[in-house]
């Protein structure tokens, strides 16, 4: 599964780094790194990871689980 | 929905040819789908990769947390194109609406997306440049050939220019341990996007974490060993150091080379577009086929005094390309303008460091919340006494309402105290570019609405 | 009529249903009438708002005492101890939450929620298999209530044998933060301060303990780990030991149980939850839209004049920032009061946003995935016996005191 995060629209809540510490890390308090590919078995964590986005800025591949947010993707700037 | 059906026609069996299969090229080629787009598609790319993202190959890359070949970009949407990858677009026939590749085909389309983005700029010196451990960063392969070198654990890098991507490279150095030297032609890194000030904590982050900065000095000339290895620089300061890993981190070029003669606006600064990403011909002349977007268009930017901005940021290209592809499948009425606000993000030395607007217009800043010596803060510039542009050293979550201050071109300084305000935020100082552009001072524009629907331009008669 | 709208919503008869009162609140983005507070209630002033420098959390900058807002007895919910970093501005506020995260979260600990994983699902199994009669089960005193409450001991690292007085102390504080209108002031004052007292008590000596032979809780790493920002004082773990506890357990008793009243009042969702737990994770998003645990925010205040849609806030104004209001916007939501876990987009403003964006946010999230996904999967054809449940007195936690529910059986 590939992943991307907006980092411009990223402000560092971490949610995704406590959901899916294997994928998701802070480096610093408020730089996030994360791993461009991961594989299968992280599907779990990474459905947990997307929807607790606040700002919705992790993007993954269309087909799969937990998809990604919603059409409205300007909203809450 | 079109008058001569001309629009439909293009949406059900028209052809599309996006050269450029990186962000940007992909954003638009999924965009194109999502607004019903049901012709050909194909995307042109010179790498033979499909496309990745970048960004993480100066950081998760290069502290080999992940490798230059899983990079991928996810798919936000099936795009059912035919791709050529591998393949660069060579010329442009404007007339026969036809674009050239480098292995003799030609494929002809309805509508042109020209998204082939920048390059790294190499070390002038050619046969310097082609030393061994001579470096660049821009594409996959420049990452996994640079990690490889970094992972060898070199005596000392040195690093060539101290923007975002120079200082994140010596800031991924120096957290695996080796030995860094940063040469820098101004006084202090990343002056050239936040000025001096704000340059100046750039320099201590570096030199806290045990980066051997060298401010106000140039390259001259990189020597190698009998081998063709790189052994050492010299400066022009008539100092010397020894490094077994050079990267050359001088900026960008834009590709445009291949539409030589085309006929169309492109040059060294980029292709000139209008804010609704069609392409200028070399007379001037806005194209009704040919869209531009990312790293390689330069468009007016109302905001900003309708400069043509060129803008290597993630963000522009996807909000080019997605304007782009909207304008492409639409009437003129339906059209939108790319009116993004520029906003860019950088990681280096465990900061996060977030900037929006245009500081390099900004002629004063004021250090609005928290402090420099801290690391932690947030600096907003002056442009003729409004707010054009800000930044946050780890302070992000403050940034969209100086955005909010950007958009509606409110006055600066802020009139207005906030939480976290220090001494030495009751005043603005010089932001201290080095060469700051000056643009006309027209009318002003805000910006309002949050859904791109509903995003409004509003103009208002010139201040002055 | 709008001049009764504050009133209203405090007022104990709409506990079950405010949703009405928002809408009407909605009419009027900037509601203000008289001496109260500013009142906002729209997604994007809201969202604006909690990103603001010019907003400040910080009580002393309050124009008029805290005292003339009409939910500052019930939002006041510490007494002797100094602010805890949600009542302080940066740059206090932020070295706080970040020792705080320090022994909780990334960067220094990474794991700790994910790795919690087992053991919570472990207190969820334990609560259900408690169960003893089917036919008439409180799910708030029997499961909600008990479980955040566990969670938070074995955060802190309370010993086992002594969670069962934590817990009368916790319940005891948590009704003294819901009076009951009838009772005796005096009397509920004074229960009350002696179970923070000896809650205070007890935690200050297992501080005290701790700091002499740390463990691997976050009580001993609050009280002993030195980083950047130094160590903090026995009397600011106490406060942010206080917080966890009070802001991390009401806050999640009501998730939890509004999710469920909220799944029992659509059971096709209960059906596909208990079908696929995965579920749980777009639920617990649309809940904190449709339900949110912390209803409003009544606690921030203006450094100076601002305007907001043409109004002017003036310097020192208490503001309200109806968060549950907000969330069921249709500017922003689409068919807003829909519950519908399958809405793509779920931006909410449930856990806040901004630097004060809710602490516990993941562990909450966690909770409240595993408790509704297994109390959907083990209890067989639940149903609700009152509808609606009697609610607490809280305007602000808002969510059933009670929830009296049956099923014909609990599965393995």
């Amino acid at each position: 599964m590939r992943l991307v995060v907006d980092l411009n629209r990223c402000q560092g809540y971490a949610q995704c780094a406590f959901l899916a510490p294997d994928v998701f890390a802070m480096h610093g308090d408020e730089s996030l790194l994360y791993r461009p590919e991961v594989e299968e078995d992280r599907r779990e964590d990474m459905a947990r990871a997307v929807a607790a986005c606040p700002v919705q800025a992790i993007m993954v591949d269309a087909n799969s689980p937990g998809g990604n947010p919603g059409s409205d993707r300007e909203a809450g700037r | 929905m079109s008058v001569d059906g001309s629009l439909d026609r293009l949406k059900r069996e028209g052809r599309i040819v996006v050269v450029g299969a990186s962000l940007a090229g992909l954003r638009a080629a999924e965009t194109l789908r999502e607004k019903g787009f049901a012709g050909s598609l194909t995307m042109i790319g010179d790498e033979p990769y499909e496309p990745y993202d970048r960004p993480p190959l100066s950081k998760q890359v290069l502290l080999g947390r992940a490798t230059a070949d899983r990079t991928g970009l996810p798919r936000l949407r099936a795009v059912d194109a035919q791709w050529r990858l591998g393949v660069p677009a060579t010329g442009l026939d404007m007339a026969a609406r036809r674009v050239r590749l480098a292995d003799g085909d030609e494929v002809e389309y309805d509508r042109l997306l020209i998204a082939t983005g920048v390059r790294a700029r190499p070390w002038p010196q050619e046969d310097e440049a082609e030393l061994d451990g001579v470096f660049v960063l821009r594409t996959r392969d420049d990452a996994e050939a640079l990690e490889r070198s970094l992972a060898q654990g070199p005596r000392r890098v040195l690093v060539i220019g101290a923007g975002f991507t120079g200082s994140e490279i010596a800031s991924a150095c120096r957290e695996r341990g080796i030995a860094v030297t940063v040469a820098e032609r101004a006084d202090a890194p990343l002056v050239g996007a936040l000025g001096g000030v704000v340059g100046e904590v750039a320099a201590e982050l570096q030199r806290k974490h045990g980066v051997d900065l060298r401010c106000g000095v140039m390259v001259t000339r990189l020597e190698g060993d009998s081998a063709g290895h790189v052994r050492a620089a010299h400066f022009s300061d008539g100092s010397t150091v020894e490094a077994d890993v050079v990267i050359v981190s001088l900026g960008a070029q834009r590709n445009t080379e291949w539409l030589a003669g085309s006929g169309l606006g492109a040059g060294l600064r980029g292709i000139a577009c209008d804010a609704g990403c069609r392409a200028f011909d070399i007379r001037g002349i806005v194209t009704d086929d040919i869209y531009v977007a990312g790293d390689v268009a330069r468009s007016p930017h109302p905001l900003f005094g309708y400069q043509f901005l060129s803008l290597e940021h993630w963000g522009n290209a996807v909000a080019q390309a997605e304007t782009a592809a909207h304008n492409m499948l639409s009437e003129s009425a339906d059209r939108r303008p790319h009116i993004w606000v520029p906003a860019f993000w950088s990681s280096q030395f465990g900061v996060n460091i977030k900037s929006v607007g245009v500081p390099s217009m900004g002629t004063e800043i004021l250090i609005a919340q928290g402090s420099r010596s801290e690391h932690r803060f947030t600096g907003v510039y002056g442009y003729q006494g409004r707010v054009i542009g800000a930044v946050t050293f780890d302070q992000t979550k403050w940034l969209q309402f100086y955005q909010q201050l950007i958009e509606t071109t409110a006055p600066f300084p802020p009139a207005f105290p906030t939480v976290d305000r220090r001494p030495e935020g009751q005043q603005p100082i010089p932001a201290d570019f080095p060469d700051p552009s000056v643009p006309t001072h027209g009318p002003t524009v805000t910006l309002s609405g949050y859904a791109p629907d509903d995003r409004r331009l509003t103009f208002t008669p010139a201040r002055h | 009529m709008t001049e009764a709208i504050l009133r209203q919503i405090i007022n104990y008869a709409h506990r079950a249903d405010p949703y009405p009162l928002y809408e009407e609140l909605r009419k009027t983005p900037v509601y203000h009438d008289a001496d109260g507070p500013f009142v906002l209630s729209r997604y994007y002033d809201i969202q604006s708002l909690l990103h603001d420098p010019r907003i400040s959390s910080d009580a002393r900058n309050l124009k008029t005492p805290a005292t003339a807002n009409p939910l500052a007895a019930e939002a006041d919910d510490e007494t002797a101890l100094p602010p805890s970093f949600l009542r302080l501005d940066p740059p206090e506020h932020d070295r706080l939450r970040r020792m705080t995260n320090r022994p909780f979260g990334p960067p220094h600990s990474p794991r700790r929620v994910h790795e919690m994983h087992g053991e919570l699902k472990d207190i969820v199994s334990g609560l259900i298999d408690g169960i003893d009669n089917p036919d008439r089960i409180d799910l708030v005193d029997q499961f909600s209530y008990p479980f955040p409450v566990t969670v938070i001991c074995r955060l802190l690292g309370v010993p086992r044998e002594d969670e069962a007085r934590f817990h009368s102390w916790a319940d005891t504080i948590a009704a003294s933060l819901d009076p009951d209108p009838g009772a005796d002031t005096d009397e509920r004052a004074k229960v009350s301060h002696n179970a923070r007292t000896e809650l205070g008590m007890y935690l200050a000596g297992l501080i005290e303990e701790r700091r002499k032979k740390p463990g691997a809780d976050m009580l001993s790493q609050l009280s002993t780990a030195g980083g950047p920002d130094g160590v903090m004082t026995t009397m600011e773990v106490l406060s942010t030991a206080a917080l966890l506890l009070i802001a991390g357990h009401e806050t999640t008793v009501n998730l939890i149980t509004n999710g469920m009243l909220t799944l029992l009042r659509n059971p096709d969702v209960l059906e596909r939850l208990r079908k696929d737990p995965n579920l749980a994770v777009p639920v617990v998003e649309e809940l904190l839209r449709f339900e949110p645990p912390v209803q409003l925010v009544p606690q921030r205040t203006t450094l100076t004049d601002i305007e907001v849609r043409g109004v002017t806030i003036p310097k020192g104004a208490s503001l309200w920032l109806v968060l549950a209001a907000g969330n069921r916007d249709p500017d922003r939501f689409e068919d807003p009061d829909r519950f519908d876990p399958d809405r793509g987009d779920i931006q909410h403003l449930g856990f806040g946003s901004g630097i004060h964006s809710c602490f516990g946010a993941p562990l909450a999230r966690l909770e409240a995935q595993l408790a509704l996904s297994e109390l959907a999967r083990r209890l067989e054809n639940p149903r609700l016996l009152e509808d609606p449940p009697p609610y607490r007195q809280n305007a602000v936690l808002r969510g059933p005191r009670h929830l009296p529910i049956a099923c014909d059986g609990i599965r393995p």
